[in-house]
């Protein structure tokens, strides 16, 4: 009987706990239903008793182009990162190439990159090349950011993957791209989802690539329509706070859909199990 | 590893070996597993070359950009044109030279290090209360994740309007406790301060994930044997958890510092490394000297960048020689 009441404490805690960590997400909901002339109300009013939608109908009036370009550059973003990182991953775990090792290595290193370091290298470069306020060339860029750690997620999935059914396919008369393809990949599914939900997140969220490659592009991502809106009226703080709520949509859903995805995104290769 | 070669190699029986008649046969097998061997080296280097051929494109270049930036003299119109003249280390005297160095490298410092003591011990410390497994507690621990999982132009633009001097929460929850309201990202003196606060925030899931999955390989059984002999739940944490989770805690410790030295977006966002630099760190200093005025310093910028990139290998060379060494 003690141990239960002990374990319902836990519980209660375990709340409280919660609250606290997440009261930025829930101030974040509040000021985006609160009306203009309350936003600076003394004291603020914590619960919003007269929510209003004007903040959403900023976001519905200003900021559906930027939302669907963050959706097209996280979508190219997830398919160039698996292009790049599938194949890789399953040469490192099973093909033992030459320099293997090295370029595990080097992988590691290219996470530890500072982003402002690559932004301005690609500045350069995207310069030169005309490539500066393209769609296309902020998935290159922000491609760089989950290709790395793609490659790591494969490597370490498709080790694990048994020699027998490589072999198996191997006498059925398939070559290795065959087995690649039809074998390989269908069984590496949790690796896939888990590349794709990173890469995707780390391409909707990106923020130094955007503002260094692509500040005046005609598609510009939703975290510059963000940075725009609290550089331009940093008075509405319901419309900025709403586009915050709805960039957050993406992040929300993939905690609900896929959260041991995330979890064994978090804890790859920083821990060996 | 191991399991893939089974496949590959048949295994010789010792009799094929030894047997005279099977030499022409043998040799004859021995070239095709040859010729396949090589093959299937070609096939792996088929796979690897568009990895190969992008971070050579993608990485390596920028970096070579970068490193060249750093070694020239441009001005704008040199950089758009290309012929800007070579200027060995003179960007990096410059930059060493100039009076924000000295308070960028120690804003960087702080805010690495007291930011990762605090996700740190916050993260420990939130997942043993996790690791009691009472009712809720996954739920809980997922809901945990959110601020990691946020696009940190979102949290940063709710911390800004939190931090507010005049209309923020955080002044009125002062109010509330009659403490006089704070000027967080205005004033030189809380600036750096502010910015260490939202970053402790995200920062801590992180930290209580690879915590709490490093805790699941500690047997029950200790537990169980250090409570029969009467330890207390401190002395359990002292004698076994700690010492035991110290590998975790080395790459946990040493992975938080490689990302938190390059944090940019945050302090950008919230401060842009102001007032007066109070709180630029050498990651918004490189930027703000080739992103932040009309006339961009890119030698000097990247200059700045080399220095952290150095700065994070370091660091980092670390993280992969611990790492390595608790594999084997």
């Amino acid at each position: 009987m003690k141990s239960r009441t002990g374990k319902r404490r836990y519980t209660v805690i375990g709340l409280l706990l919660t609250a606290v960590m997440l009261f930025p997400v829930y101030w974040m909901i509040n000021v985006s239903l609160t009306p203009q002339q309350d936003m600076r109300k003394d004291p603020p009013d914590l619960l919003p008793l007269h929510p209003t939608f004007e903040g959403y109908r900023a976001v519905l009036d200003d900021q559906m182009p930027y939302l669907g370009t963050s959706l097209l550059i996280g979508l190219g973003t997830v398919a160039l990162t698996l292009l790049l990182a599938a194949p890789a991953g399953y040469a490192l775990a099973k093909l033992r190439p030459f320099g293997g090792g090295a370029l595990g290595l080097a992988l590691l290193v290219a996470q530890m990159i500072p982003g402002i370091v690559m932004a301005m290298g690609f500045y350069g470069i995207f310069l030169d090349l005309g490539l500066l306020n393209s769609w296309w060339g902020l998935i290159v860029a922000d491609s760089t950011i989950a290709v790395p750690f793609g490659v790591m997620i494969f490597t370490a999935f498709m080790s694990g993957i048994p020699g027998e059914l490589i072999a198996a396919s191997r006498i059925d008369g398939a070559g290795t791209f065959r087995t690649f393809w039809s074998v390989v990949l269908p069984v590496s599914r949790n690796a896939l989802v888990t590349v794709s939900l990173f890469s995707f997140l780390w391409a909707w969220s990106d923020f130094v690539f955007a503002n260094t490659l692509d500040s005046g592009g005609d598609l510009r991502p939703i975290t510059l329509g963000i940075y725009k809106y609290i550089g331009n009226n940093n008075q509405e703080w319901n419309a900025i706070m709403a586009t915050a709520v709805v960039a957050s949509v993406p992040a929300a859903v993939l905690l609900v859909l896929a959260q041991r995805y995330v979890a064994a995104g978090v804890t790859a290769g920083a821990v060996k199990d | 590893m191991t399991t893939a070669r089974v496949g590959h190699r048949p295994p010789r029986s010792p009799a094929a070996r030894s047997g005279a008649a099977g030499t022409a046969e043998e040799a004859e097998a021995r070239a095709l597993r040859r010729r396949r061997r090589l093959r299937s080296r070609l096939t792996a280097l088929a796979f690897l070359a568009p990895l190969a051929v992008y971070l050579g494109a993608f990485y390596v270049y920028p970096l070579y950009r970068n490193l060249d930036l750093s070694l020239r003299d441009y001005t704008v119109r040199s950089f758009v044109a290309g012929d800007a003249p070579f200027s060995g280390w003179d960007n990096f005297r410059t930059v060493l030279d100039d009076p924000t160095f000295g308070p960028a490298l120690r804003h960087t410092m702080l805010f690495t290090f007291v930011s990762i003591a605090f996700q740190y011990v916050l993260g420990l410390a939130l997942a043993v209360f996790f690791n009691r497994h009472f009712r809720l507690a996954g739920t809980l621990r997922a809901l945990f994740l959110i601020p990691w999982l946020l696009p940190l132009i979102v949290s940063a633009s709710t911390w800004s309007w939190m931090f507010n001097s005049e209309s923020g929460v955080i002044n009125y929850a002062l109010h509330l406790v009659g403490a006089s309201p704070v000027d967080w990202l205005t004033s030189p003196d809380w600036a750096l301060t502010s910015v260490v606060i939202a970053n402790i925030w995200i920062g801590i899931p992180f930290n209580l994930v690879i915590l709490y999955s490093g805790l699941q390989n500690i047997p029950a059984e200790l537990y169980e044997a250090a409570s029969l002999d009467g330890a207390s739940a401190w002395q359990q944490f002292r004698r076994i958890t700690f010492p035991l989770l110290r590998p975790v805690s080395a790459i946990t410790l040493l992975l938080g510092l490689v990302y938190t030295l390059k944090v940019f977006d945050l302090i950008w966002i919230m401060t842009k490394g102001g007032p007066d630099d109070s709180s630029s760190t050498l990651a918004t200093w490189s930027y703000q000297l080739g992103f932040g005025s009309l006339l961009p310093k890119f030698g000097p910028g990247a200059a700045v960048g080399n220095i952290l990139i150095l700065i994070a290998l370091v660091f980092g060379l670390l993280y992969i020689r611990v790492q390595r060494r608790q594999e084997a």
